[in-house]
């Protein structure tokens, strides 16, 4: 199968029976779904549910126990960490703290990537890096160090830096915690504008649920390690399943 | 039956020697960035001058003054810078410039690649398409064995230096005397032994420290650990290493008879 036929394919992550163990711990017992190209997909859940988990190992991070994960047409399982490199270099990774290089300037991480990838042109990179800070909106920020950050713009910094190649995909693991209500929707809304804008398949982990008709076309619920729910945001929020419907509603089910 | 601590051992090593292939692999396949070297070579070869050369120098004038004290008893004192300059290329100058580097350069390789660690900080170098070895391993390596022989060769020089200042000046040994010793004893092979070892001792330091570092886990106690056994692992193995070391170099570069 060439590389023209894996562009065709409408879905851009299929996940078959994936599984999870460290240890005696089962985090994910067989999840099973498909995520079609340039749409965005919340995936919402517990905490401990293995959202962040399913992230790490659709990016390659950690290896799957067993199951199939295929991204942009290519089986990543069984692929060595060199092997990996071509395949994330095609997504895009926002960590739930940024993950930003505390050594190096916003510019210098912005373009970090770049600089990765072969460009040499320095004038070339500061104009992408400019371009793409002024798109999560943190221009006049770029001499700064992550520390002299607030949380708010380091988690636009690490979306720019995400973003800078023109990734096919971006993961985004809860990229508002720790931010007040109005950065998290400015947050919400500067995603969603990027995919938009971008085309680029967006997978969020959230537990804000204001925030799924914001970010997602479908949403994923899930329960335990599996996919106890799958739907648009309108679906879920109309669900009368009493497990979604608790979830949804943030009720603990205890009394006080 | 092995012991856990044997199996933990033969793991452990297994672990570095598979880093050694990754090193070389990256070095030798993936490219080098020359640019995170020199700015390594700047944190290791000019960052350490002061300890270097105070290591070096003190080491020379108490090692002078210890032999001297009992030459002297004997009428041997001529011989003192001789024996200084041999102890201080074979030995001294290679293993304390080895473990003040541990100290001071493996101590900051584990913490700053283990803090880096439990930060994501490796998972997003990883995620962009950048393997940690290239990126955080080797640079660190080239840059501590382009540093290493020039450190080594400095420890040593300024053992000499302290050495001949104490003998010549201080206890009043005649210059003459002290020069024929030294050019008797000791030649060109000696400093070449001393700055091998130092170059080994450099390889062990980044390996363990580097290794440490990109183990590290569990937050900030995770990564003191990962320092302090960075720290622990790379002396105790500089101290190992060095015996057969010297064992073997003695065969290709042996002391020169007088």
């Amino acid at each position: 199968m060439g590389a023209a036929a894996a562009t065709r394919d409408p879905v851009f992550i299929r996940v078959r029976d994936l599984r999870k163990q460290i240890g005696e711990q089962r985090i994910l017992r067989g999840v099973t779904m498909e995520i079609a190209r340039g749409s965005g997909v919340a995936i919402i859940g517990g905490s401990g549910a293995g959202k962040s988990v399913f992230l790490k190992l659709v990016m390659g991070l950690i290896p799957a126990t067993s199951g199939s994960i295929v991204v942009d047409g290519t089986e990543i399982t069984g692929l060595s960490e060199r092997q990996m490199g071509p395949h994330r270099r095609k997504m895009g990774l926002l960590f739930q703290d940024g993950a930003l290089f505390d050594s190096l300037t916003v510019e210098e991480n912005v373009g970090f990537p770049l600089v990765e990838a072969g460009w040499k042109d320095r004038e070339k990179v500061r104009a992408k890096v400019d371009e793409t800070l002024a798109a999560v909106e943190l221009s006049g920020h770029k001499h700064k160090l992550p520390s002299d950050l607030s949380g708010g713009m380091r988690k636009r910094a690490a979306l720019a830096r995400a973003i800078i190649t023109d990734p096919q995909g971006v993961l985004y693991d809860e990229p508002t915690s720790g931010l007040d209500p109005v950065v998290a929707d400015s947050i919400y809304h500067l995603i969603r504008r990027t995919q938009r804008m971008r085309g680029i398949t967006s997978v969020v982990v959230t537990h804000d649920m204001k925030s799924l008709p914001v970010v997602a076309d479908q949403v994923v619920y899930m329960r335990e390690g599996v996919v106890y729910f799958a739907g648009s945001p309108a679906d879920l929020l109309a669900s009368r399943d009493p497990v979604v419907r608790q979830f949804v509603e943030g009720r603990s089910g205890e009394t006080s | 039956m092995l012991g856990r601590p044997v199996v933990d051992l033969i793991q452990y090593l297994g672990e570095l020697a598979q880093l050694v292939v990754e090193v070389v692999r990256s070095i030798c396949c993936y490219g080098v960035r020359w640019r995170l070297v020199v700015y390594q070579v700047v944190s290791i070869g000019f960052g350490s001058q002061i300890q270097v050369l105070v290591t070096g120098a003190f080491t020379g004038a108490v090692f002078a003054a210890q032999v001297y004290y009992k030459f002297n008893q004997l009428g041997f004192e001529s011989v003192v810078g001789g024996i200084v300059a041999l102890a201080m290329c074979r030995e001294l100058g290679p293993v304390l410039t080895g473990l003040m580097l541990t100290s001071r350069v493996g101590a900051a390789m584990a913490a700053e690649i283990g803090t880096m660690k439990v930060t994501e900080q490796v998972d997003a170098l990883r995620a962009l398409g950048v393997h940690p070895v290239d990126y955080l391993v080797s640079p660190r390596m080239l840059a501590m064995l382009f540093s290493m022989p020039v450190l080594i060769a400095e420890s040593i020089l300024f053992g000499m230096w302290a050495s001949k200042w104490i003998v010549v000046s201080l206890y009043g040994v005649p210059n003459a005397f002290y020069r024929d010793q030294l050019e008797k004893n000791t030649d060109l092979t000696d400093l070449c032994f001393g700055v091998s070892k130092g170059l080994v001792f450099g390889v062990l330091i980044v390996l363990i420290s580097c290794h440490q570092g990109l183990k590290a886990s569990r937050g900030a106690v995770g990564v003191g650990k990962g320092t302090t056994s960075a720290v622990v692992c790379a002396s105790l193995g500089i101290l190992v290493v060095n015996f057969f070391l010297t064992i073997a170099l003695n065969f290709v570069w042996p002391v020169a008879r007088t």
